[in-house]
């Protein structure tokens, strides 16, 4: 039985401690946001934040989070309207979409440390999170466009 | 202070003291000193150590030596930049082995050395190696009995003949390598002339 704080709230989950957090986000608490890509931590569609550091849920043992803070794209914001969500609307980012909630959690980890990044930053700082169908252009105007909104 | 730290203390002392002296200046008894430097030579060039022992701030990977993906950066501090830590794919451990031989290798305070201090070696001759491996300003401040501890102990050191995946390790055993490293260092760590 493992013990994890996720989005705030204690969860007990029968998993063994090997299993990736991934799975046990998606199939034993139903937070079916965070996505499946590629399985190695190289397309970044698994992201959370684990004590607000971006980590990829693919190939994170759960026994390796037990203690810390798991952050889900359910939990980023509970109205659902951080500046990032509310950008990634108003820009109209996603195609097939999903990519996107592993897109906005890894935005979301460089706004908490750079208020205002540069474009070079933010392409720097997405390079890891791949989209197969090229939203790329949206991601950048999105995350230049919740900055602003953080910084008024 | 101990019998014990006092020795080694002074061991400490005459470590630096030799480090000081010009490295070309080498006695009969230096010879197999800078023969079992030979290994810690290729130990330090094998891409398992000198893939995050570079000049730049972008890591490498592989054997091969590529750049990292994912524009992967050393960071202010050596764990990667801000808000895109080493950590958020490398954890305290190699992944477990049902996630496959591609997930991202681990051990403790996965990184590169510091901004400050990136204790960058590819591609230099066994002389260049030995004479800045043992120079304070360039190796973190160590003397020969740090250096030791830390080619000894270090988990992310160590993490080179245990990398997972199928992933080559080390080829020479980590314990003839602490053979070869204490055999050069004990001599005071005479540098070989090119």
């Amino acid at each position: 039985m493992l013990t994890l704080n996720v989005n705030g709230s204690t969860r007990h989950v029968d998993a063994d401690g090997d299993t990736a957090l991934l799975w046990v986000l998606r199939e034993h608490l139903g937070l079916t946001g965070t996505k499946y890509g590629c399985g190695i931590a190289m397309c970044g569609a698994c992201t959370v934040h684990v004590d607000g550091v971006p980590k990829r849920a693919c190939i994170t043992p759960a026994s390796s989070v037990v203690g810390k803070q798991i952050t889900t794209i359910e939990g980023l914001a509970p109205a659902g309207d951080h500046p990032l969500q509310k950008a990634w609307i108003a820009e109209q980012v996603p195609q097939c979409g999903y990519c996107q909630s592993g897109q906005i959690m890894q935005a979301a980890a460089l706004l908490q440390h750079v208020k205002q990044p540069t474009r070079e930053q933010i392409v720097r700082h997405m390079d890891g999170n791949l989209c197969r169908c090229g939203t790329y252009q949206g991601i950048v105007r999105a995350i230049e466009r919740a900055a602003k909104e953080v910084a008024t | 202070m101990s019998a014990q730290h006092s020795t080694s203390a002074g061991l400490c002392a005459l470590a630096l003291a030799a480090c000081a002296q010009p490295s070309t200046r080498h006695h009969a008894s230096d010879s197999a000193a800078i023969e079992a430097f030979q290994t810690v030579h290729a130990v330090f060039m094998h891409p398992r150590c000198q893939n995050c022992h570079i000049a730049g701030d972008s890591p490498l990977q592989f054997d091969a030596g590529v750049p990292h993906a994912m524009s992967v950066v050393r960071g202010p501090d050596g764990h990667g930049g801000e808000g895109f830590a080493c950590s958020s794919c490398h954890g305290e451990a190699n992944s477990p082995a049902h996630m496959g031989p591609h997930a991202p290798p681990g051990a403790p305070h996965w990184g590169l050395p510091p901004p400050h201090q990136k204790m960058a070696w590819i591609g230099m001759s066994p002389r260049e190696l030995c004479e800045s491996i043992k120079d304070p300003r360039f190796n973190g401040n160590r003397h020969l009995a740090a250096l030791d501890k830390h080619v000894t102990t270090d988990k992310l050191v160590l993490w080179g003949w245990n990398p997972g995946g199928n992933r080559p390790p080390v080829p020479i055993a980590h314990e003839e390598f602490v053979a070869q490293f204490r055999i050069w260092a004990a001599a005071g760590g005479p540098c070989p002339t090119n």
